[in-house]
């Protein structure tokens, strides 16, 4: 059984940038020394609204580069869309501003050990915390390609200094308003095929892990999906983000994706479950 | 006085607790991972999320919404089952020296029985919660506790298996028009103690899908929302049971709001949703209840308990 990230801590953040990116506000919080354990596919849990909130419970964002430095201690960099009033209130903060944070939490995106061709597929937002990934594979010797995706060119989220540890990366508009008109899994096959493709790791919403899954599935292709679920405590008290996964003796459990994930095997979640009444798993 | 001078220590029924702030039910799973937070000997006990007999999915996702000054969940009681819960959970509790309050819940009375069978031959638990209430279950109608004849089989059933060794405390809802019925017809029944109150059933409807939110369509209620209507609910029972034991809980997320729930009555307070917004928050909230204390003039928990009914 999965546990909870042995790093995770509570502590007070301070808000040293506020920069508002297309649709997105990027933000970089100081959090000292517990960026040492933060790893790409970890996520953070805030506290939003100040003291006298109606909003009670945290909000989760995924981690997306981390870095070390002399005059701000260790710090993260979160991508935001202002969508919820949890958000709203985020991307409102001046620099300065001081949160109540817990990470690092859930599992990381596992490295291969050795160098391999690694496909990254970010929808929307989502694509954040694959460059401090693509960053990592590098390092390690890998070939790294990128796929992104969204309804409009405003929500690609694709920053100039996130794309030096890319090989290609290729953009998909549903409206055609950024690179080619379509989805990131409307020419995935090609790509797996050209490029040799052996490992995906992809984040974003539930349909696009679902339909990569399908594709890397058929085509035999390792696939670790960073999911995203509703979460009230971030920590795997509550028990409300749980997805129905396969486990290696082929039964189906609810598992949090606070803790067993956001990144999980693509293959091992039963995506068609998902929302459906937990009768049917069994 | 100092506030580590007031005596914070707490019983319910004949359990002995060094402190008076625990964990709600269905809000710490089974302690693990509130403990990479703090001590969890530290804190009254732990009172575990209600197991049933069997291993349980629960219900389907979207299982949270979040509400003003609150939330409602759905999780329907998903969970490993009673034998891999007494296998694994509880001797990790106990091998961090924390207290163990056992939640049961079943959808028979006979299930109750089942459940309480298996507690009496565990050694360590300080008590058990029968919940007979919890509002996410397929069918409205298995909320024993709405109805006081199908609460009292429940907990008379229990009471005949455990016998006098272990407290057993009956979670009641405030979903009825007489709490206080129902409170003592389970007393009658041999419950020792009363947990106050459980989630208030409640709804969110989406605008965008237009239907009802969450995958089990009505939710538990619960945070600072609810938190008059637990102080309601114990000072009434209070009222009519002077003398029976309450763990109160319902919106506690300062140490002010659990006083309060013990001027209503309460001897002990858990916390629930206030950990998922804060993991730190029991904790924060038994050292802050300490100063409360001290700052009335009280020089011992049990002085509080029940004091806004003085005459």
């Amino acid at each position: 059984m999965s546990t909870i990230n042995k790093a995770a801590a509570q502590l007070t953040a301070t808000l040293i940038s506020n920069k508002r990116i297309g649709a997105y506000h990027q933000l970089i919080f100081s959090v000292g020394d517990v960026v040492r354990h933060c790893r790409p596919g970890n996520f953070i849990a805030i506290q939003v609204g100040g003291d006298s909130s109606r909003m009670v419970l945290r909000r989760a964002f995924a981690i997306s580069r981390t870095s070390e430095s002399a005059q701000f201690g260790g710090t993260v960099e979160l991508i935001v869309a202002p969508h919820g009033s949890g958000s709203k209130w985020l991307c409102s903060l001046s620099e300065g501003a001081e949160v109540d944070v817990v990470t690092p939490l859930g599992k990381a995106f596992g490295i291969p050990t050795e160098p391999v061709n690694a496909l990254l597929i970010g929808g929307g937002y989502g694509s954040a915390p694959l460059f401090g990934l693509a960053d990592l594979l590098k390092s390690r010797g890998c070939k790294v390609d990128m796929v992104l995706g969204a309804s409009v060119g405003s929500k690609i989220y694709a920053p100039m200094e996130g794309k030096r540890s890319v090989n290609s990366l290729k953009i998909f508009t549903e409206d055609g308003s950024m690179g080619e008109t379509g989805r990131v899994t409307s020419q995935l096959a090609e790509i797996i095929a050209e490029r040799g493709v052996e490992i995906i790791y992809s984040c974003g919403p539930m349909a696009m892990l679902k339909a990569i899954t399908d594709i890397a599935t058929t085509l035999g292709v390792m696939h670790q999906a960073s999911v995203e679920e509703s979460m009230a405590c971030g920590i795997g008290i509550c028990m409300t983000c749980v997805l129905p996964v396969r486990g290696d003796d082929g039964n189906i459990s609810m598992k949090r994706s606070c803790i067993d994930g956001p990144v999980m095997d693509g293959a091992s979640v039963c995506w068609d479950l998902v929302g459906k009444s937990t009768e049917l798993l069994g | 006085m100092s506030s580590q001078n007031v005596d914070i220590s707490t019983t319910l029924g004949n359990a002995w607790f060094p402190a008076p702030i625990f964990t709600a039910s269905g809000c710490a799973s089974s302690g693990k991972e509130l403990a990479q937070f703090f001590p969890l000997r530290e804190i009254g006990a732990v009172v575990t999320k209600s197991v049933m007999n069997k291993p349980r999915h629960g219900r389907p996702t979207p299982r949270m919404a979040e509400t003003p000054s609150g939330m409602l969940n759905s999780i329907g009681l998903q969970g490993p089952g009673i034998d891999a819960f007494l296998a694994n959970d509880v001797p990790w509790l106990l091998a961090q020296n924390a207290r163990v309050i056992v939640s049961i819940a079943g959808e028979t009375a006979d299930e109750y029985a089942v459940l309480a069978r298996k507690l009496r031959s565990t050694p360590g638990i300080s008590a058990i919660e029968v919940n007979i209430s919890c509002p996410n279950v397929e069918n409205r109608g298995l909320v024993f506790a709405t109805d006081r004849d199908t609460s009292c089989r429940v907990i008379d059933g229990v009471r005949k298996v455990i016998g006098g060794e272990i407290p057993i405390l009956a979670k009641l809802t405030p979903d009825v028009t007489n709490i206080a019925d129902v409170a003592r017809g389970v007393i009658d029944s041999g419950a020792d103690g009363l947990a106050l109150i459980n989630t208030v059933l409640g709804m969110v409807i989406n605008l965008d899908t237009m239907r009802p939110h969450l995958g089990g369509k009505t939710g538990g209620l619960s945070g600072p929302a609810i938190r008059p209507i637990a102080v309601r609910a114990i000072y009434q029972v209070r009222e009519a049971l002077p003398n029976v034991p309450i763990l109160g809980m319902g919106g506690v997320s300062t140490g002010r709001d659990a006083l309060e729930l013990i001027l209503a009555g309460a001897s002990g307070v858990s916390v629930g949703t206030a950990s998922f917004g804060n993991p730190t928050a029991i904790i924060n909230i038994q050292r802050e209840l300490q100063e409360l204390l001290a700052q009335r003039g009280f020089t011992s928990l049990k002085q509080a308990i029940g004091y806004a009914h003085r005459a």
